[in-house]
Order: structure tokens, then C-alpha cells, then sequence
């Protein structure tokens, strides 16, 4: 039970050993002084800061931070101690805040050493003061309270230590700030360089403020996601994309990499409350992270993750029943009384009827399961931003060319055939961690087997057209461009939105020639901007190389590649993704088969889809095979051209 | 309230409003005791681990341990190895989170183990402890002391079964020898 105290209210500790914490919005300095009866604090060494952080009984941070926990033990102070008052200043420096009027209220709280919080008070309504005294505690009549205080000084510490009675309160002051001046230079390492235009670059995005922007790294997924189970393709993990530091040019940016902002995030939509018994209405969004789309990102892979194990439960049900009758049915039929009369064929009735009652509670169970994900999916799906939108959905009618790289891109669907209609978005994570490669061979899948290799062969060139559409509508106009190599032009017809909407800055390249002048282009950026990044010498690369992420597609692979070319791409497959160029293959392996195994690495080292519904992608937790399907548009819908049409608008307008 | 509960004694796990568990909580705890001797302080470290093995009419469907740490159907967690055992004494180092509401229908019973990986014999553990925790409130609901300090490396500690349309448990104590789960198996099997 926590008090929520206010100014000036006061509250009794129930133990000794305690925890303050401290969160604000910026770094701030805490400390505490000890004082007597009087709350005199009698010198520098009754002050407990970052250039002398511990005491007995107390023990502070030794630089400033945003989140402090400072250690108390009441019963270890001097008997002489009857106050411990616990202080927050702003750290010098320029380009920070100067006063608390200008962040967020701090927040303190004291808990015990579980972390139990016994009481907490949010410090409102300060404005010029740089300096405060946020808690007291104090002994009264042999008992420990705590008072919220609050008492800002508009002076700094100096004001606040000699309020207290500090003499010489104004050099104390200053070893304080000195003490945290040097934490703060000791603590922060020189930031990497990034190269310009390296894969982390955002400059689209608009200057980073307290609580919005998504967080340049992933999710801590935590054990929602462990070790992949073996499968037939084990989907990548959602992983933490590499930190960026976004402020390129401007003030150090101290904050944690992975947390842009101190602020907690806006809270999640709240669920409606729910009837007792009913299980919670499903909201989109009812999951961690620091953004919406964080959010969604990671209820879409609970979603994956609670589906595959509902599924895993209901099979292993159904198997345990089948393989129960079985071992019944055999013991029937070695025992020699059940060839008498009725008491077989009774013996195998009963059973088939416990079979079939097992079967029928696990189906129940599962369809609870399914019913609930299902409820969820249509909620989630209308809010999903365009990145993780299926075409139908009227988002991409609304689109607009976005300012800053999304969190991950939806290339497909997965379902089960439990629940053929129970769509999971795939997201991969952006910018890419390995390219595609789109299977225009035949597989061993009921729809390829109904398709001929023509139409397979086209539905690949479309497919590829639709991802590659996708990857340059969610990205900012100037950072993404495509690259198509189609050596006998036998995807003319498929490539038509691409080529027709203007958003290639070169036609697709065709015979030998072409081919490998566009290979010879891709390996000479990614050899140059590896070496800059090894270098550390960013500024170094040439004017005319284009720095924003490359696609590669590559129809009809090996047709026109000769060994050198061939070479060639398996070095953009394997370092391209590092520097921001990606490979899209559309290819039947079958037609590469005179390599021999001499390309195996390229085939894995890429993430196979299939232009028709396929079941070769398993889930990491259980290793199910789940059915992908690409994303197609509606039947008669243009939302493809559409949207590559202001694509290639907002690009030309860039280019100007 | 907590039951102190003793070998072979059963508790059905019912709240005491009549509703049932929804979510239980297997905990472990553990200290490394100090070693006698010139360098008293010096400590060895005890790796006791937690398991459960997943039952369905007796025969072993699933089991949750350090390798594998949520079942396949999601309803039993494992919050990860401690190696070391606890500091201070009290809380528990290694749990397994049971979602009554999500076992599949065919499981009918969950054992629950406790092996020293390390070897040592339950006589050098310190303040060993193994509890049920109704996990929705925090509610101890039992506990069961792994005092006795005999020398045995692993106890079966209790199991949860079906009982009608709620669980039960039973504690069962049965001391035994085995580095992981699987050495147990044929002391487990009786109990079923």
C-alpha cells in the first residue's frame, strides 16, 4: 500500500533499510545531508553527494543520472543524526535545463529493499529553481518518518546548503558540481562516427522531443522469445536493431541507447473493464514498448508466439489420445478374453469414446484460444500503421511518404491450417537483416503443384514487385532506391510498376553488360562504405555515392551472370546488409544447379518466401510449419500504383 | 495462512472463497552453506535446480528445466537457472510459473523436482525451501522445508494432479539421487 504524499504531508517508515529512488526526465545530481535536532547540517562531511557518495548509513549516486537509487539505513547513523534530507539539483553545463521549471516533475519514491514502495511523491509546481530538497526523513520520538518537502532554490545549492546551515555552503556547492562536471566527462565515451548516410542515419526525422519518436533499438524481448527450436526454417528472432545516435552534430546524447527518453511512454490503451468471468475485451496495442508501433510490433509477435503454443497444445493433446487408443485397442486384441461374446468389440467402443472425449475437450480448449486471438486480430489489424498493413487496408489509401524509418516491414502472413483464417503478420525487422529470396521454383506445396512454372514464375516477379514497393513506401523519400537486374527481360511485363511509376532512377539492367555494371556499382559502395566505417572516416567518401539503403532484385538468377558476377553477388548477400545494400532474389534453385553446393551459403543465408502459399516457415518456439503467403492487393485495386506514384513524386520533389 | 505441509499430505488447491487457482507458483530457495574449516569464509557455490515434468495418464509429455524453459504449450514457465542460490535468505531463486487455466486437457499431473546440479548433498544447502504461491495474489499456500540435511542430491518435491474440475496438490518429500531430472525418473514414476 503506497502513500502518495503531498507537499508537506508526512508518513511513517515501517523499516529501517530503504531505498530512495529518484526518476526524472534529464540527469539530475542527488545526494542527501544528514542534520541534528535542529536539522543544522554541521560541515561538508555531513553531506553525502557524487564527489563523496558515502556515509554511514547512507550512500548516494557518483554521478548525475536521470534514475538515482540512493541506499539508507537508518539504523547505522551517527545517533547524533535526526534528519536525513534528501536534495536534487540540475548539473552545469551547457545545453542543459536550467531550471526544474523547464522537466518534467521529478518523482521520488521510498521502498523498501524488495522494492515495495511505502510512499512516493511527485515534485509538482517548480518553476526557476535549480536545486531542491525533495524528502526529509526524520526521527520523531524514537520512530522514522518521512515528509515530502519539495522546497526549491532558485539560487542552487549553494542557497539550499546554507539554508541548512552549512557555513561554507557556497565551496561545498561547487566541489558538488565540480564532482559531477567530471563524472559526467569521465562517464561518456566518445560517440562512434557514423558515417554519413550509414544505415542508422534519420535525418527526416524531426528534432527528438520527451516522449515521442520511436526508440532507434528493438524490444528487450526478453524470454518471450528463446532459442529457436530446430524446424525446417527457423524465422529470424525479432533482435534489437544496433543503436543510433540520433542527435549527429548536436550535444552529446547521454541517454541510455535503447531508451530514448527518460519520460515513461504514453500508457497503452486501457482495456474497457470486463464482465467477471469473460476474458479482458482485446485492445491493439496491449503490449510493452516505448511507441505505438513498438507496441504493436510486439502484441503481433505475442500474438505469433501465443498462437503457436495453443496450437502445440491442442496437437499434443490429440496425439496423446490417438496414441492412448491405440495402446488400448492393442491390449484388447492380445487378450484372449475379449474374443468372448461382446467384450471386445465393447472393450474398443469405449476406447474410441475416450478418445473422442479427450479430442473433444482439447478441441474446446483451442478454440477458446483461437476465439480470443481471433477477437484480438480484428481489433489489431485496422490499427496497424502501413508498414504491418496488408494492402486491403484503407491505411495505404491514406498514405503519405513517411519521415523516418518504420520498426519492421510486413512481407507476409503465416496461419495454421487449425485456423486457416487466423492471419499473423510476418514482420521482419528494418533496415533488413538478410535479403529474400522469392522461390520461383516448384515446391512442394498443393499450390505450386496447381500452378504452372509460367504463372509461378510471373506470381514471383509480382511478388517482388510488391515488397519492393512496400520497402520504398515506408521508407523516407531520398533513402531507399532499387536496383533491378532482369538479364533477358523476361520480367518486362511484371516490372511494369516499378518502371512505369518512375521511382527506379535507372531502368532494369539487361544481358551480360548490364549485369555487371550494376554488380560492379553495389560491390564498389559496399567495399567503399566498409572501409569508411572500418576507417572511421565517413567525411572520406566520395560525393557521388548514393548513401541511402540499396535494393538489389535480381530476376532470373544465373541467367547472364557469368563466375566473376556470380562472386560478385555472393559477396553483396553476405556483406551487403551491414552497409545497407539487400538482395532481393527471385530464382529457382533449380536453375542454378550446375553451381553444385558452391552455393548452399547464398540460399541460407537468404529468407525464403514463396510467391503461392507455401508451409516451410517454422515458428521458434515450437517449430511448427506455418503456412506463408505473400501480400497481394485486392483484386482490381491500384493502391500499388497509387501509392508508387507519390513515392516517385515526393522523390522527384526531393531531387530538386 | 500458510501450510507447513508434511510428506505425503494433500491440499486441494482451492481458494478459500470456493473459486479455483488460476496460477501457481513453484519456488526455490536456497543458500550455500559456508564451509568449516581454516577458511571459514569461503563458500562453495550450490547449483540446485528446479523442474517440472508434465504427465499425461503416467507418461512423461513435456518437462520444464534450464533447457527448456517454457513448456510447448506455453502454460508452464520457468523464470531461468540460478547457479549461485540466494545471498540473503527469503526469496525464491528459481520459480516455475504454472498456468492452471492453459495446461492442456490430456496433462493430468506436474512433478515437481529439485536436483543439485553441483553435487552437493542437501546437507551443506542452507535455508532450502520449496513453496506454492498462488501466484494472483501472492499468497503463500504452502511450503515445505528441505531441512533434514540428508545426503541425498535431489527431492521430489510435489506434484499438482486433476481432482474434478480443479487441481490438487501433493507433497510428497521423497528424497532421491540424480544431477538432473531425468536421473529421477524411476523415483518419480511410483508417485504418480
Amino acid at each position: 500500500m503506497t502513500a502518495e504524499l503531498v507537499r508537506g504531508q508526512n508518513h511513517t517508515l515501517p523499516q529501517t533499510r530503504l531505498e530512495i529512488r529518484v526518476s526524472a526526465a534529464s540527469p539530475v545530481v542527488a545526494g542527501a545531508t544528514l542534520g541534528d535536532e535542529r536539522g543544522t547540517v554541521h560541515g561538508a562531511e555531513w553531506v553525502a553527494h557524487p564527489g563523496s557518495p558515502q556515509l554511514p548509513g547512507l550512500e548516494v549516486s557518483r554521478q548525475a543520472a536521470a534514475d538515482h537509487r540512493l541506499a539508507v539505513d537508518l539504523d547505522a547513523l551517527s545517533d547524533a543524526v535526526h534528519r536525513v534530507t534528501v536534495f536534487l539539483a540540475l548539473p552545469p553545463g551547457s545545453g542543459r535545463p536550467v531550471s526544474f521549471g523547464a522537466v518534467a516533475a521529478p518523482f521520488v519514491a521510498v521502498t523498501g529493499l524488495d522494492g515495495t514502495e511505502i510512499a512516493t511523491f511527485t515534485l509538482t509546481g517548480l518553476d526557476a529553481e535549480s536545486a531542491v530538497t525533495a524528502l526529509e526523513l526524520y526521527r520523531r520520538q524514537g520512530v522514522w518518518k518521512v515528509r515530502a518537502v519539495g522546497q526549491g532554490y532558485a539560487a542552487g545549492l549553494a542557497e539550499m546548503l546554507a539554508d541548512q546551515g552549512v557555513t561554507a555552503a557556497a565551496e561545498l556547492a561547487a566541489s558538488i558540481q565540480g564532482a559531477v562536471a567530471s563524472g559526467l566527462a569521465r562517464s561518456v565515451a566518445p560517440p562512434p562516427r557514423t558515417p554519413d548516410g550509414e544505415r542508422v542515419r534519420h535525418p527526416a526525422r524531426p528534432a527528438p522531443s520527451a516522449g515521442s519518436g520511436p526508440p532507434d533499438a528493438g524490444p528487450v524481448t526478453g524470454d518471450r522469445h528463446p532459442a529457436p527450436a530446430p524446424g525446417s526454417e527457423p524465422l529470424a528472432e525479432p533482435s534489437p536493431a544496433p543503436a543510433a545516435d540520433t542527435t549527429a552534430g548536436g550535444p552529446i546524447n547521454y541517454a541510455h541507447p535503447r531508451r530514448q527518453t527518460s519520460a515513461p511512454p504514453p500508457p497503452p490503451p486501457a482495456a474497457p473493464p470486463t464482465a467477471p468471468g469473460q476474458p479482458a475485451q482485446p485492445v491493439a496495442g496491449d503490449a510493452t514498448g516505448w511507441s505505438m508501433d513498438e507496441r504493436l510490433y510486439n502484441q503481433i509477435w505475442g500474438m505469433f508466439e501465443d498462437l503457436a503454443r495453443a496450437v502445440a497444445a491442442y496437437r499434443s493433446a490429440v496425439d496423446f489420445a490417438e496414441s492412448r487408443m491405440d495402446q488400448e485397442l492393442e491390449r484388447t486384441l492380445s487378450d484372449p478374453r475379449s474374443r468372448i461374446g461382446g467384450t471386445g468389440d465393447r472393450a474398443r467402443e469405449e476406447a474410441r469414446a475416450r478418445r473422442d472425449e479427450l479430442t473433444t475437450r482439447a478441441r474446446e480448449a483451442l478454440d477458446r484460444d483461437l476465439a480470443q486471438l481471433a477477437a484480438e486480430s480484428a481489433v489489431v489489424e485496422p490499427a496497424l500503421p502501413a508498414a504491418y498493413a496488408g494492402w486491403d487496408n484503407p491505411v495505404w489509401h491514406g498514405y503519405r511518404v513517411p519521415m523516418e524509418i518504420p520498426m519492421a516491414l510486413r512481407i507476409g502472413d503465416l496461419h495454421l491450417p487449425e485456423r486457416a483464417d487466423l492471419r499473423i503478420p510476418l514482420l521482419v525487422r528494418l533496415p533488413l537483416e538478410r535479403g529474400i529470396w522469392i522461390d520461383s521454383g516448384r515446391t512442394a506445396s498443393d499450390a505450386a503443384a496447381s500452378t504452372d512454372g509460367d504463372q509461378l514464375r510471373a506470381a514471383a516477379v509480382e511478388t517482388a514487385v510488391a515488397m519492393a514497393a512496400r520497402l520504398l513506401a515506408v521508407y523516407p523519400a531520398d533513402e531507399f532506391s532499387v536496383h533491378v537486374i532482369d538479364p533477358a527481360g523476361s520480367a518486362a511485363g511484371g516490372l511494369a510498376p516499378l518502371v512505369g511509376s518512375g521511382v527506379l532512377a535507372v531502368p532494369p539492367a539487361a544481358g551480360a553488360g548490364g549485369v555487371a555494371s550494376v554488380l560492379a556499382h553495389l560491390t564498389r559502395r559496399v567495399d567503399l562504405v566498409q572501409m569508411a566505417v572500418r576507417a572511421g572516416a565517413a567525411d572520406s567518401l566520395p560525393p557521388d555515392l548514393d548513401t541511402g539503403e540499396q535494393l538489389l532484385i535480381v530476376n532470373d538468377f544465373p541467367h547472364g551472370f557469368d563466375d566473376r558476377a556470380v562472386t560478385q553477388l555472393r559477396y553483396l548477400a553476405d556483406e551487403g546488409p551491414a552497409v545497407g545494400v539487400h538482395l532481393l532474389m527471385i530464382a529457382d534453385r533449380e536453375d542454378a544447379r550446375a553451381y553444385g553446393p558452391v552455393l548452399d551459403p547464398l540460399w541460407r543465408s537468404l529468407l525464403r518466401i514463396t510467391p503461392v502459399a507455401d508451409d516451410h516457415l517454422a515458428d521458434p518456439w515450437v517449430g511448427h510449419a506455418w503456412t506463408y503467403e505473400p501480400l497481394r492487393a485486392p483484386q482490381g485495386s491500384r493502391v500499388l500504383q497509387q501509392v508508387l506514384a507519390l513515392v516517385a513524386a515526393a522523390r522527384r520533389a526531393g531531387y530538386r | 495462512m500458510t501450510v507447513n505441509m508434511t510428506k505425503g499430505q494433500a491440499i486441494s488447491l482451492q481458494k478459500s472463497d470456493g473459486g479455483t487457482l488460476t496460477s501457481v507458483r513453484m519456488g526455490l530457495g536456497w543458500q550455500a552453506a559456508p564451509r568449516r574449516g581454516l577458511f571459514g569464509s569461503r563458500t562453495r557455490e550450490i547449483d540446485l535446480d528446479a523442474s517440472a515434468v508434465l504427465f499425461a495418464d503416467k507418461q512423461p509429455v513435456d518437462v520444464v528445466f534450464f533447457r527448456h524453459l517454457v513448456s510447448d504449450d506455453g502454460s508452464v514457465k520457468h523464470t531461468g537457472d540460478n547457479l549461485v542460490g540466494g545471498a540473503g535468505s527469503g526469496g525464491d531463486d528459481e520459480a516455475i510459473l504454472v498456468d492452471l487455466q492453459r495446461v492442456p486437457v490430456h496433462i493430468d499431473q506436474i512433478v515437481f523436482t529439485v536436483n543439485s546440479f553441483t553435487g552437493q548433498t542437501f546437507q551443506e544447502v542452507q535455508n532450502a525451501f520449496c513453496r506454492i504461491v498462488d501466484e494472483t495474489n501472492g499468497q503463500e499456500l504452502a511450503r515445505y522445508t528441505l531441512d533434514g540435511g540428508g545426503q541425498y542430491t535431489a527431492q521430489i518435491m510435489a506434484k499438482v494432479h486433476r481432482a474434478g474440475s480443479g487441481w490438487q496438490m501433493t507433497a510428497l518429500g521423497n528424497p532421491a539421487n540424480g544431477r538432473t531430472f531425468q536421473d529421477l525418473m524411476p523415483s518419480i514414476l511410483p508417485h504418480l
